[in-house]
């Protein structure tokens, strides 16, 4: 009995594993076609080592659309950090961000001993990148908001990490908030050199230095 | 077994065993030739640019080249759909469509509340029309965009209680939609036509037998051919530019140059490789209009392009023209070839 119990277990995981074998390359190629995005890598290589990818928030599919256009090697390391009460509302949501392996971090109850730093540092180790969206929440005017302290607490905790500004052009209005059906439009993705966290460097100065760099991405994205 | 009216080109091949077919073949020979025709203006390109850098500038060469490159991947890729079968035809030009229509929107500022409207015409709209022309259903596909598709968008933004820019709003969608759907899905729907032809021993009109798919070559090469015209004419002996705020390299000189030597040709060609149901006036007639409507299209997108500030509509792929620029003559030669064609030469039924 529990043999068979056991058996079915294992069946289950199997058929779960190989449904993410077929479905995580289609959401990748649904991703890349629906956004039609293309990538420029500015005085900046892709490269397997930890980085926090940090990016304009204007579209939900933001972290979906950054993370299926990075190359597949480093795409299986990095790990796009997402709103833990958006990702789990509904099986869809919730198995959408099994696919891409997101960071669900809890937004509401955020405390001295479960702060959201600490958590994402636990769970990227020592092995992954993260794809971090420090407006906090999207943006409705296509202005790039100010940006949150969490960054910089990134940099200062980890200071190996490096910190890659990203500029997302146009999937606000692939898919805009309120909107179900995404508009298939052109969209582009300028990926900058990377910043560290400077000695003695105060943290309004960072972030607005941060900001500045996503910002100058914008310039040479139009 | 063998549908004589099937523009399948392997069918035509095959129907060699059945019918001294030459006439047949004739629209594969004159597709065939042209390609080498253009494979070898590239490579003399690459010569050129080898071995007389000194003589012309390297960057008229380049360009010259870049030209022909994209279309002939655009021409190959419409042989082998003709080769295979018209639906395919249909599928293609579809695709190209959607394409079109996706960078012209990305490069048109829209408001928040089109986005719905946007979206039907994207998924809705383009395949339904090539669906239509699929189907071969003439008095739906010549009307459902203009009537129906063109109220609907002007209707369906403002119930979005969006008025900013309203009629701009409406006016960029329904151009968009018009030119890159609409126009363009002329050309595949040339593959169902029924024509007669005139027949100057008899004087009268006579059933056509030919290909379908020999008129929409024969309008593929005379659009490519006076796009390349143009550009020569321009470079050699242009000096009135038209319209030096929004093109500054097309001249009167080219216009009308070129629109001569294509009629010519297009005389030549329907000597050379009969394809279509037109007279030999007709042809050069045929030939004078697409490039006239060519160069049209391409100024009307470059006033887009300018009035948009941007260099080309595929910016966004880096370094490529987008697939817009590649068809801009050809939506405006497409639907009048059309008309013109359908209007004097269709059969009766």
């Amino acid at each position: 009995m529990l043999g068979w119990v056991a058996l079915g277990r294992g069946m289950t995981r199997t058929a779960i594993v190989f449904m993410k074998f077929i479905s995580r390359p289609a959401l990748v190629l649904v991703a890349k076609i629906l956004s039609g995005a293309t990538v420029r890598w500015v005085d900046c290589q892709p490269d397997t080592c930890q980085r926090v990818y940090f990016a304009n928030h204007t579209s939900h599919l933001d972290a979906l659309v950054l993370w299926a256009s990075l190359p597949r090697a480093i795409r299986s390391l990095t790990r796009p950090v997402g709103a833990k009460d958006y990702w789990t509302r509904g099986p869809v949501r919730r198995y959408m961000a099994s696919l891409f392996n997101a960071m669900l971090i809890d937004r509401t109850e955020i405390k001295v001993h479960s702060n959201p730093v600490d958590a994402m540092l636990r769970e990227i180790g020592l092995k992954y990148s993260m794809i971090v969206f420090p407006e906090g929440s999207r943006n409705l005017t296509g202005e790039l908001g100010e940006f949150k302290s969490g960054l910089y607490y990134l940099g200062k905790k980890r200071p190996d990490l490096e910190l890659v500004p990203v500029y997302i052009d146009n999937l606000n209005r692939v898919m805009p908030k309120g909107e179900v059906l995404p508009l298939p439009l052109l969209s582009c993705i300028t990926i900058g050199p990377p910043i560290w966290l400077e000695s003695g460097e105060k943290k309004n100065q960072f972030l607005e230095r941060a900001r500045q760099a996503v910002l100058k991405l914008k310039e040479i994205s139009s | 077994m063998v549908n004589p009216l099937s523009p399948g080109l392997w069918r035509l091949l095959a129907q060699g065993e059945i019918a001294p077919a030459t006439a047949d073949r004739m629209p594969l020979i004159l597709l065939v030739t042209f390609l080498s025709v253009m494979v070898g203006l590239w490579l003399l390109g690459a010569l050129i640019k080898r071995r007389a850098a000194a003589l012309i500038d390297p960057a008229i060469v380049r360009s010259f080249r870049r030209r022909i490159s994209g279309n002939l991947t655009m021409c190959l890729i419409l042989a082998l759909a003709l080769l295979v079968d018209r639906v395919y035809t249909v599928v293609f030009f579809g695709l190209v469509s959607f394409w079109a229509l996706r960078e012209f929107i990305t490069m048109t500022p829209t408001r928040r509340a089109d986005h719905r409207t946007l979206f039907a015409l994207l998924c809705v709209m383009t395949p339904l029309q090539y669906v239509l022309v699929g189907f071969n259903l003439y008095e739906l596909y010549t009307v459902v965009i203009p009537v129906y598709g063109a109220l609907f968008v002007a209707a369906r933004v403002a119930f979005t209680d969006d008025p900013k820019r309203f009629l701009e709003r409406i006016a960029k969608i329904q151009f968009g939609l018009f030119i890159c759907v609409y126009a363009l899905s002329h050309a595949p729907a040339l593959l169902y036509l029924k024509l007669q032809r005139w027949d100057g021993a008899q004087n009268i009109y006579v059933p056509w037998h030919g290909s379908p798919a020999g008129l929409l070559i024969f309008l593929v090469v005379l659009v490519q051919l006076s796009d390349l015209l143009h550009f020569v004419w321009d470079r050699l002996v242009g000096k009135h530019v038209i319209a030096p705020h929004i093109n500054a390299t097309k001249t009167w000189e080219g216009l009308i140059g070129s629109a001569c030597c294509t009629a010519i040709l297009a005389m030549l060609i329907h000597w050379l490789f009969p394809v279509t149901p037109f007279t030999w006036m007709g042809a050069g007639v045929m030939g004078l209009i697409v490039s006239v409507m060519g160069a049209s299209g391409a100024m009307t997108m470059s006033a887009i392009k300018r009035d948009r500030g941007v260099q080309d509509f595929g910016t966004l792929i880096q370094g490529h023209a987008g697939v817009l620029d590649r068809i801009d003559s050809f939506c405006f030669a497409v639907p009048i070839f059309f008309h013109v064609t359908r209007f004097f030469l269709i059969a009766p039924p």
